[in-house]
């Protein structure tokens, strides 16, 4: 046994193991589908998150059966902390659930794929290029789909403003209402203190090519993270006019500013 | 009772292995006349062979003399040989007096091998690109223009010329016995480059399959662009892995470093123009083709790199 393989089999509980191949993703003869998804690497993934979702970020969740068991859905959430920390939380927590768990793909920033050794563990660990395309087809496939329609807007944004959403796009809400998929949102509250920025300095930002360069301590704090995951909701497929389309996602960033409220009322401390 | 006539088809590229095994297929059912322009291939007595540019006016002689019913263009220069200028030539002019000539006398079926190169290598490319997508090569790397070329002028021609009944095969990388282009001949080394921090998704086409999708286009009169492709996947840098390659990583940013060590090298099989599509994945779907013309590729991704970690250096 090689030292990979070592490490892979201490690291990976049986139980996991075989909890992530009971969960059949369309994947080819090599264990990888078109967007790079690999079931040895998900094993990998979840079993190093388990260490952060439950020993370091000591997170609570509620409301996780919330998401349906199956069929097209998009996960929706507030984004914040400078790294998609909580894309990988929120994805844990359904991944790893008692009844009827999901392996859910999120929907990443359009820089990481640039991004040396991070693109494509990412893609790996099942997240995808946040193109319309990509996600079209992933809730075609019947996939949850994790989405945070604020972009780097909201996992850029300064300590100063904490749990304030910043605007949303309009993507998601068409895709909900093509392929009639519900919207399960999500708050999370407690990834706004994991690496709390004070400062963008955007000239940095812009010599690098990334979307935003933080002045922030180079670490991750060990928030405590709670996630509230609301009922689903249902939007028609109607032919409707933007300003109609913008108010339903209206609707859909109160239901998450709800949670969001939810969730700071029951946070008892920072840490 | 007279025998019936069998249709004459014209082949290019007749030196390669997959035109080889395109003829292998069809010479029972149609009379084959081969050309290309590197050598002149012995491919058996029934089968007249011509070493020929096709820019040459000697080239319309050919179809005053066999009366052509279709034409089977696989008599591309590929990225990783010769001069862009004389790519450029041979591959767009080339072509273009291919087609016109084909139109002149009459051609009825005329089948291009083109490539899933014309898409591009880009960060933000999503998975499994339609045929309708932009083709974003000839923005990215002046090498790629005359891949991008050929086919524009292909869809000129399928368009403006429909008896022609052009189909435009784009496939994904070809690969197995035979086989000299650029991916191959890293799959068959026994260290290949690769771009430090990226493997992005590739697929391949085994080329006897590859071969089946040209004569069942050929068979099948139906006009259109088509991707060619299995739908199975696999990361570069895990195939390199099952075909027995030891990695050598070259440093990837800032992105001119990477450019500067391949303009350096001059490696054949990875030449810096495609640095994109080691960093960047192009997965196509294929799934119209395999509708239309009912293809169902036979050879698993398994068998192919097993074929390369058995023939080091020997392909």
């Amino acid at each position: 046994m090689g030292l990979t393989s070592y490490l892979r089999s201490k690291l990976v509980s049986a139980d996991l193991g075989d909890q992530v191949d009971r969960m059949h993703k369309p994947i080819g003869s090599l264990g990888y589908d078109p967007w790079g998804y690999n079931n040895e690497k998900v094993k990998v993934g979840l079993s190093l998150t388990r260490q952060l979702y439950e020993k370091y970020f000591r997170v609570e969740t509620t409301g996780i059966d919330n998401i349906p068991a199956e069929g097209p859905v998009l996960i929706v959430a507030n984004h914040s902390g400078q790294l998609p920390i909580d894309g990988l939380l929120i994805g844990y927590a359904l991944a790893v659930r008692k009844i009827r768990p999901r392996i859910p793909r999120a929907m990443i920033e359009r820089f990481f794929p640039t991004v040396p050794y991070l693109g494509n563990l990412l893609n790996e660990f099942g997240a995808v290029l946040g193109d319309p395309v990509n996600c079209a087809r992933m809730l075609a496939n019947d996939e949850a789909v994790i989405v945070f329609p604020e972009g780097v807007r909201g996992s850029g944004k300064l300590y100063q403003d904490r749990y304030q959403l910043k605007r949303f796009g309009n993507g998601f809400m068409h895709l909900a209402m093509k392929y009639n998929a519900p919207i399960v949102p999500v708050g999370v509250v407690g990834c706004e203190e994991t690496i709390p920025a004070l400062a963008n300095i955007k000239p940095l930002a812009r010599m690098l090519g990334i979307p935003y360069a933080p002045v922030a301590m180079p670490m991750v704090f060990p928030a405590k993270v709670h996630l509230n995951i609301g009922e689903p909701l249902h939007f028609d497929n109607q032919e409707l006019p933007e300003e109609q389309v913008t108010e339903r996602v209206d609707q859909v960033k109160a239901a998450i500013s709800d949670l969001i409220d939810k969730g700071l009322s029951e946070r008892k401390r920072l840490f | 009772m007279a025998a019936e006539r069998r249709q004459h088809i014209l082949i290019t590229g007749a030196a390669g292995s997959l035109a080889r095994r395109v003829i292998d297929r069809l010479r029972n059912h149609y009379d084959i006349v081969a050309v290309d322009f590197r050598e002149q291939v012995y491919l058996g007595d029934d089968i007249p062979s011509y070493c020929i540019d096709l820019n040459t006016r000697s080239f319309e002689d050919l179809f005053r003399r066999y009366s052509f019913v279709g034409v089977i263009h696989m008599g591309r220069i590929m990225s990783s040989q010769l001069t862009r200028m004389r790519r450029y030539n041979a591959n767009v002019l080339g072509t273009q007096k291919l087609l016109d000539l084909s139109h002149k006398y009459g051609i009825s079926r005329v089948v291009v091998l083109s490539t899933f190169h014309v898409y591009g290598a880009v960060a933000y490319n999503p998975a499994l690109i339609d045929e309708e997508a932009p083709l974003k090569s000839a923005g990215l790397s002046a090498d790629l223009v005359d891949s991008v070329e050929l086919e524009n002028l292909a869809t000129i021609y399928l368009w403006r010329y429909p008896d022609l009944n052009i189909t435009i095969l784009r496939p994904c990388n070809i690969v197995g016995p035979g086989v000299r282009n650029s991916i191959s001949t890293l799959l068959a080394s026994r260290r290949a480059p690769v771009m430090a921090g990226f493997s992005p998704m590739m697929q391949f086409i085994h080329i006897d399959d590859m071969a089946d999708a040209i004569v069942l286009a050929y068979k099948k009169t139906r006009r259109g662009i088509f991707n060619v492709a299995p739908e199975d996947w696999v990361a570069y840098q895990h195939a390199l892995k099952l075909c027995g390659c030891k990695t050598v990583p070259i440093p990837s940013i800032p992105p001119v470093l990477p450019k500067m060590i391949l303009d350096t090298l001059k490696l054949r099989s990875f030449p810096s123009y495609l640095i994109a599509f080691f960093k960047y994945p192009v997965v196509i779907d294929g799934r119209a083709f395999a509708r239309e013309f009912g293809f169902r590729p036979w050879r698993p991704l398994k068998e192919i790199f097993r074929f390369y970690r058995n023939n080091k250096q020997l392909v």
